[in-house]
Protein backbone atom coordinates (compact mmCIF):
# COMPACT_ATOMS: atom_id res chain seq x y z
CA UNK A 1 0.00 0.00 0.00
CA UNK A 2 1.32 3.50 -0.67
CA UNK A 3 -0.03 7.01 -0.24
CA UNK A 4 0.46 8.18 -3.81
CA UNK A 5 -2.42 10.61 -3.58
CA UNK A 6 -1.27 12.70 -0.60
CA UNK A 7 -0.28 16.21 -1.76
CA UNK A 8 2.87 16.16 0.38
CA UNK A 9 4.36 13.20 -1.51
CA UNK A 10 5.67 14.92 -4.68
CA UNK A 11 7.87 17.30 -2.68
CA UNK A 12 9.19 14.41 -0.60
CA UNK A 13 9.96 12.42 -3.74
CA UNK A 14 11.71 15.36 -5.37
CA UNK A 15 14.05 15.69 -2.37
CA UNK A 16 15.41 12.18 -2.75
CA UNK A 17 18.64 12.07 -4.72
CA UNK A 18 19.62 9.17 -6.95
CA UNK A 19 23.35 8.44 -6.94
CA UNK A 20 24.46 6.13 -9.78
CA UNK A 21 26.92 3.29 -9.28
CA UNK A 22 26.82 3.30 -5.48
CA UNK A 23 27.84 1.22 -3.59
CA UNK A 24 28.87 -0.61 -6.76
CA UNK A 25 28.49 -0.22 -10.55
CA UNK A 26 24.95 -0.66 -11.85
CA UNK A 27 23.18 0.27 -8.63
CA UNK A 28 21.11 3.49 -8.64
CA UNK A 29 21.29 4.42 -4.97
CA UNK A 30 18.28 6.17 -3.43
CA UNK A 31 19.84 8.78 -1.15
CA UNK A 32 17.48 10.08 1.55
CA UNK A 33 20.04 12.45 3.10
CA UNK A 34 18.88 15.23 0.78
CA UNK A 35 15.35 14.76 2.14
CA UNK A 36 16.72 15.38 5.65
CA UNK A 37 18.15 18.71 4.46
CA UNK A 38 14.62 20.01 3.81
CA UNK A 39 12.95 20.52 7.21
CA UNK A 40 9.44 20.73 5.77
CA UNK A 41 9.80 17.63 3.61
CA UNK A 42 11.36 15.68 6.49
CA UNK A 43 8.56 16.77 8.83
CA UNK A 44 5.91 15.85 6.24
CA UNK A 45 7.51 12.39 5.89
CA UNK A 46 7.26 11.77 9.62
CA UNK A 47 3.76 13.28 9.82
CA UNK A 48 2.50 10.88 7.13
CA UNK A 49 3.66 7.96 9.26
CA UNK A 50 2.36 9.43 12.54
CA UNK A 51 -1.08 10.04 11.04
CA UNK A 52 -1.25 6.40 10.01
CA UNK A 53 -0.14 4.85 13.32
CA UNK A 54 -1.43 7.16 16.03
CA UNK A 55 -4.16 5.54 18.08
CA UNK A 56 -3.40 2.02 16.79
CA UNK A 57 -2.02 0.75 20.09
CA UNK A 58 1.52 0.41 18.77
CA UNK A 59 3.93 0.11 21.70
CA UNK A 60 7.15 -0.66 19.80
CA UNK A 61 8.88 1.03 16.89
CA UNK A 62 11.90 -1.03 15.82
CA UNK A 63 14.40 0.72 13.55
CA UNK A 64 17.05 -0.94 11.41
CA UNK A 65 20.58 0.44 11.70
CA UNK A 66 21.47 3.02 10.59
CA UNK A 67 18.95 4.90 8.44
CA UNK A 68 16.04 3.33 10.31
CA UNK A 69 17.43 5.23 13.33
CA UNK A 70 16.64 8.52 11.56
CA UNK A 71 12.96 7.78 10.84
CA UNK A 72 12.00 5.44 13.69
CA UNK A 73 12.59 7.60 16.79
CA UNK A 74 10.50 10.61 15.66
CA UNK A 75 7.60 8.23 14.94
CA UNK A 76 8.04 6.48 18.30
CA UNK A 77 8.15 9.78 20.20
CA UNK A 78 4.99 11.08 18.53
CA UNK A 79 2.90 7.94 19.10
CA UNK A 80 4.22 7.24 22.62
CA UNK A 81 5.95 3.97 21.73
CA UNK A 82 9.38 2.76 22.75
CA UNK A 83 12.16 2.77 20.17
CA UNK A 84 14.13 -0.47 19.72
CA UNK A 85 17.33 -0.34 17.64
CA UNK A 86 18.08 -3.41 15.51
CA UNK A 87 21.80 -3.53 14.92
CA UNK A 88 24.71 -5.20 13.14
CA UNK A 89 26.60 -7.74 15.23
CA UNK A 90 28.73 -6.60 18.12
CA UNK A 91 27.15 -3.16 18.55
CA UNK A 92 24.53 -3.83 21.23
CA UNK A 93 25.98 -4.43 24.71
CA UNK A 94 24.57 -7.10 27.02
CA UNK A 95 22.27 -9.99 26.14
CA UNK A 96 21.04 -10.11 22.56
CA UNK A 97 19.21 -12.38 20.14
CA UNK A 98 20.53 -12.76 16.59
CA UNK A 99 18.91 -13.46 13.27
CA UNK A 100 21.00 -14.48 10.26
CA UNK A 101 19.86 -13.65 6.75
CA UNK A 102 21.21 -14.24 3.26
CA UNK A 103 22.65 -11.62 0.93
CA UNK A 104 23.29 -11.88 -2.80
CA UNK A 105 26.71 -13.25 -1.83
CA UNK A 106 27.08 -14.54 1.71
CA UNK A 107 25.24 -13.81 4.95
CA UNK A 108 24.60 -11.00 7.37
CA UNK A 109 23.12 -10.80 10.84
CA UNK A 110 20.79 -8.49 12.77
CA UNK A 111 20.59 -8.29 16.58
CA UNK A 112 18.10 -7.08 19.18
CA UNK A 113 18.35 -6.76 22.96
CA UNK A 114 16.77 -9.50 25.05
CA UNK A 115 13.87 -7.97 26.95
CA UNK A 116 13.47 -4.90 24.73
CA UNK A 117 10.26 -6.28 23.29
CA UNK A 118 7.70 -8.17 25.40
CA UNK A 119 5.24 -10.85 24.27
CA UNK A 120 1.97 -9.55 22.83
CA UNK A 121 3.33 -6.08 22.09
CA UNK A 122 2.34 -4.50 18.77
CA UNK A 123 5.31 -3.35 16.71
CA UNK A 124 6.28 -1.47 13.59
CA UNK A 125 9.56 -2.17 11.78
CA UNK A 126 11.06 0.91 10.14
CA UNK A 127 13.79 1.40 7.54
CA UNK A 128 14.42 4.08 4.91
CA UNK A 129 14.00 1.67 2.01
CA UNK A 130 12.93 -1.88 1.14
CA UNK A 131 14.91 -3.59 -1.63
CA UNK A 132 14.98 -7.41 -1.58
CA UNK A 133 13.32 -7.48 1.85
CA UNK A 134 16.03 -9.63 3.43
CA UNK A 135 16.85 -7.23 6.26
CA UNK A 136 13.19 -6.43 6.99
CA UNK A 137 12.40 -10.13 7.10
CA UNK A 138 15.19 -10.72 9.61
CA UNK A 139 13.93 -7.79 11.68
CA UNK A 140 10.39 -9.20 11.67
CA UNK A 141 11.71 -12.57 12.80
CA UNK A 142 13.48 -10.99 15.76
CA UNK A 143 10.30 -9.23 16.90
CA UNK A 144 8.21 -12.39 16.48
CA UNK A 145 10.74 -14.52 18.33
CA UNK A 146 10.24 -12.19 21.28
CA UNK A 147 6.52 -13.01 21.12
CA UNK A 148 5.38 -9.67 19.75
CA UNK A 149 3.27 -8.93 16.69
CA UNK A 150 4.58 -7.03 13.68
CA UNK A 151 1.63 -4.84 12.72
CA UNK A 152 3.30 -3.33 9.64
CA UNK A 153 6.66 -2.73 7.99
CA UNK A 154 7.27 0.93 7.24
CA UNK A 155 9.61 2.46 4.65
CA UNK A 156 9.97 5.75 2.85
CA UNK A 157 10.88 4.05 -0.47
CA UNK A 158 10.11 0.69 -2.09
CA UNK A 159 12.01 -0.79 -5.03
CA UNK A 160 9.11 -2.90 -6.31
CA UNK A 161 11.18 -4.55 -9.08
CA UNK A 162 13.11 -6.39 -6.35
CA UNK A 163 9.87 -7.88 -4.96
CA UNK A 164 10.79 -7.34 -1.32
CA UNK A 165 7.10 -7.19 -0.44
CA UNK A 166 6.85 -10.92 -1.16
CA UNK A 167 9.50 -11.69 1.43
CA UNK A 168 7.53 -10.28 4.33
CA UNK A 169 5.62 -13.50 5.13
CA UNK A 170 2.31 -11.86 4.35
CA UNK A 171 2.86 -8.90 6.66
CA UNK A 172 1.64 -5.52 5.40
CA UNK A 173 4.12 -3.01 4.03
CA UNK A 174 3.48 0.73 3.98
CA UNK A 175 5.66 2.99 1.84
CA UNK A 176 5.39 6.59 0.76
CA UNK A 177 6.86 6.16 -2.71
CA UNK A 178 8.22 3.70 -5.24
CA UNK A 179 11.42 3.93 -7.24
CA UNK A 180 12.22 2.00 -10.39
CA UNK B 1 24.83 30.31 27.15
CA UNK B 2 23.99 29.60 30.76
CA UNK B 3 24.75 26.53 32.79
CA UNK B 4 26.31 23.63 30.98
CA UNK B 5 24.34 20.89 32.71
CA UNK B 6 20.61 20.42 33.19
CA UNK B 7 21.29 19.10 36.70
CA UNK B 8 18.47 20.98 38.40
CA UNK B 9 15.69 19.93 36.06
CA UNK B 10 13.32 17.42 37.69
CA UNK B 11 13.21 15.32 34.53
CA UNK B 12 16.91 14.48 34.77
CA UNK B 13 16.58 11.92 37.58
CA UNK B 14 14.35 9.63 35.54
CA UNK B 15 16.54 10.03 32.46
CA UNK B 16 19.67 9.19 34.43
CA UNK B 17 18.15 6.14 36.10
CA UNK B 18 16.94 4.77 32.76
CA UNK B 19 20.49 4.49 31.42
CA UNK B 20 21.95 1.03 31.90
CA UNK B 21 25.59 0.34 32.69
CA UNK B 22 27.14 -2.74 31.12
CA UNK B 23 30.51 -3.75 32.55
CA UNK B 24 33.36 -4.91 30.30
CA UNK B 25 31.86 -3.77 27.00
CA UNK B 26 33.21 -3.48 24.34
CA UNK B 27 36.27 -4.73 26.20
CA UNK B 28 37.30 -5.57 29.80
CA UNK B 29 37.50 -2.60 32.14
CA UNK B 30 35.05 -0.39 30.27
CA UNK B 31 31.74 0.43 32.00
CA UNK B 32 29.52 1.00 28.95
CA UNK B 33 26.73 3.58 29.22
CA UNK B 34 23.81 1.98 27.38
CA UNK B 35 21.15 4.47 26.28
CA UNK B 36 18.94 1.83 24.65
CA UNK B 37 17.11 1.36 27.96
CA UNK B 38 16.31 5.09 27.95
CA UNK B 39 14.71 4.62 24.53
CA UNK B 40 12.47 1.92 26.02
CA UNK B 41 10.91 4.50 28.36
CA UNK B 42 8.78 6.80 26.17
CA UNK B 43 8.50 9.49 28.85
CA UNK B 44 12.24 9.54 29.57
CA UNK B 45 13.04 9.62 25.84
CA UNK B 46 10.57 12.45 25.24
CA UNK B 47 11.92 14.39 28.24
CA UNK B 48 15.46 13.97 26.88
CA UNK B 49 14.49 15.48 23.54
CA UNK B 50 12.39 18.22 25.18
CA UNK B 51 15.35 19.33 27.32
CA UNK B 52 17.45 19.85 24.19
CA UNK B 53 14.63 21.45 22.19
CA UNK B 54 13.87 23.92 24.98
CA UNK B 55 17.51 24.97 25.01
CA UNK B 56 17.94 25.42 21.26
CA UNK B 57 14.64 26.39 19.72
CA UNK B 58 15.13 30.14 19.70
CA UNK B 59 18.85 30.13 18.92
CA UNK B 60 18.59 30.33 15.09
CA UNK B 61 20.13 26.91 14.63
CA UNK B 62 19.70 25.74 11.04
CA UNK B 63 21.78 22.54 11.21
CA UNK B 64 21.73 19.57 13.57
CA UNK B 65 24.64 17.26 12.77
CA UNK B 66 24.39 13.77 14.27
CA UNK B 67 27.25 11.32 14.63
CA UNK B 68 26.66 7.77 13.42
CA UNK B 69 24.94 5.77 14.76
CA UNK B 70 23.52 6.80 18.15
CA UNK B 71 23.62 10.47 17.18
CA UNK B 72 21.05 9.50 14.52
CA UNK B 73 18.58 8.63 17.30
CA UNK B 74 18.77 11.95 19.18
CA UNK B 75 19.61 14.40 16.38
CA UNK B 76 16.58 14.07 14.06
CA UNK B 77 13.90 14.62 16.73
CA UNK B 78 15.72 17.78 17.82
CA UNK B 79 16.09 18.96 14.21
CA UNK B 80 12.41 18.35 13.47
CA UNK B 81 11.28 20.25 16.57
CA UNK B 82 13.46 23.30 15.96
CA UNK B 83 12.98 23.41 12.18
CA UNK B 84 16.61 22.65 11.32
CA UNK B 85 18.01 20.26 8.75
CA UNK B 86 19.57 17.01 9.91
CA UNK B 87 23.04 16.17 8.62
CA UNK B 88 24.39 12.66 9.27
CA UNK B 89 28.12 12.41 9.96
CA UNK B 90 29.23 8.93 9.01
CA UNK B 91 32.01 6.37 8.97
CA UNK B 92 33.90 6.13 5.67
CA UNK B 93 32.15 4.92 2.52
CA UNK B 94 28.62 5.00 3.90
CA UNK B 95 27.56 8.31 2.32
CA UNK B 96 27.03 8.14 -1.45
CA UNK B 97 28.29 10.90 -3.71
CA UNK B 98 30.80 13.63 -2.87
CA UNK B 99 31.99 13.83 0.73
CA UNK B 100 34.56 15.65 2.81
CA UNK B 101 36.51 13.69 5.41
CA UNK B 102 38.21 14.43 8.69
CA UNK B 103 40.67 12.04 10.26
CA UNK B 104 41.07 11.74 14.01
CA UNK B 105 43.25 9.75 16.42
CA UNK B 106 42.21 6.72 18.36
CA UNK B 107 44.12 5.13 21.21
CA UNK B 108 45.78 3.01 18.54
CA UNK B 109 45.59 4.29 14.98
CA UNK B 110 43.14 6.67 13.36
CA UNK B 111 39.54 6.77 12.17
CA UNK B 112 37.62 9.06 9.82
CA UNK B 113 34.30 10.83 9.80
CA UNK B 114 32.56 12.07 6.63
CA UNK B 115 29.92 14.61 5.65
CA UNK B 116 28.26 15.31 2.30
CA UNK B 117 29.60 18.19 0.22
CA UNK B 118 26.86 20.82 0.04
CA UNK B 119 24.90 19.58 3.06
CA UNK B 120 25.72 22.77 4.93
CA UNK B 121 26.38 26.34 3.78
CA UNK B 122 28.90 28.88 5.01
CA UNK B 123 27.45 30.97 7.81
CA UNK B 124 24.97 28.41 9.09
CA UNK B 125 24.68 27.80 12.83
CA UNK B 126 25.00 24.17 13.90
CA UNK B 127 24.69 21.77 16.80
CA UNK B 128 26.67 18.53 16.92
CA UNK B 129 24.79 15.71 18.64
CA UNK B 130 25.91 12.32 19.95
CA UNK B 131 24.64 10.10 22.75
CA UNK B 132 27.84 10.41 24.76
CA UNK B 133 31.14 12.31 24.96
CA UNK B 134 34.14 10.26 26.12
CA UNK B 135 37.58 11.48 25.01
CA UNK B 136 35.99 13.99 22.65
CA UNK B 137 37.92 12.75 19.61
CA UNK B 138 34.89 12.10 17.40
CA UNK B 139 33.13 15.31 18.42
CA UNK B 140 36.27 17.29 17.71
CA UNK B 141 36.53 15.80 14.23
CA UNK B 142 32.87 16.61 13.58
CA UNK B 143 33.42 20.23 14.67
CA UNK B 144 36.46 20.55 12.40
CA UNK B 145 34.51 19.21 9.42
CA UNK B 146 31.77 21.81 9.90
CA UNK B 147 34.18 24.66 10.54
CA UNK B 148 36.20 23.80 7.43
CA UNK B 149 33.16 24.77 5.34
CA UNK B 150 32.46 27.95 7.28
CA UNK B 151 29.74 26.77 9.63
CA UNK B 152 29.54 28.11 13.20
CA UNK B 153 29.29 25.29 15.72
CA UNK B 154 27.13 26.82 18.43
CA UNK B 155 27.27 23.90 20.85
CA UNK B 156 27.86 20.16 21.21
CA UNK B 157 24.95 18.32 22.79
CA UNK B 158 25.21 14.90 24.41
CA UNK B 159 23.01 12.92 26.75
CA UNK B 160 25.99 11.69 28.81
CA UNK B 161 29.47 13.00 29.64
CA UNK B 162 32.23 10.76 30.98
CA UNK B 163 33.93 13.49 33.00
CA UNK B 164 37.00 11.43 33.82
CA UNK B 165 38.02 11.27 30.17
CA UNK B 166 38.14 15.08 29.96
CA UNK B 167 36.49 15.32 26.56
CA UNK B 168 35.27 18.79 27.49
CA UNK B 169 38.86 20.03 27.55
CA UNK B 170 39.48 18.63 24.10
CA UNK B 171 36.64 20.77 22.75
CA UNK B 172 38.56 23.81 24.12
CA UNK B 173 36.43 26.83 23.27
CA UNK B 174 33.36 24.99 22.05
CA UNK B 175 30.53 24.81 24.58
CA UNK B 176 29.27 21.39 25.59
CA UNK B 177 25.80 20.72 26.99
CA UNK B 178 25.02 17.38 28.63
CA UNK B 179 22.13 16.07 30.66
CA UNK B 180 23.91 13.45 32.75
CA UNK B 181 27.48 13.34 34.04
CA UNK B 182 29.08 10.04 34.82
CA UNK B 183 32.23 9.57 36.86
Amino acid sequence: MSSASDPRIPAIQSRIRVVPDFPKPGIMFQDITTLLLDPKAFKDTIDLFIERYQGKNISVVAGIEARGFVFGPPIALAIGAKFVPLRKPGKLPGEIISEDYTLEYGKDCLQMHVGAVKPMERALVVDDLIATGGTLCAAMNLIERAGAEVVECVCVIELPDLKGRERLKGKPLFVLLEAH
Amino acid sequence: MEESKGKEDPRIARISSSIRIIPDFPKPGIMFQDITTLLLDPKAFKDTIDLFVERYKDKKISVVAGIEARGFIFGPPIALAIGAKFVPMRKPRKLPGKVISEEYSLEYGTDKIEMHVGAVQEGERALVVDDLIATGGTLCAAIRLLERVGVTVVECACVIELEELKGREKLSDKPLFVLVSST
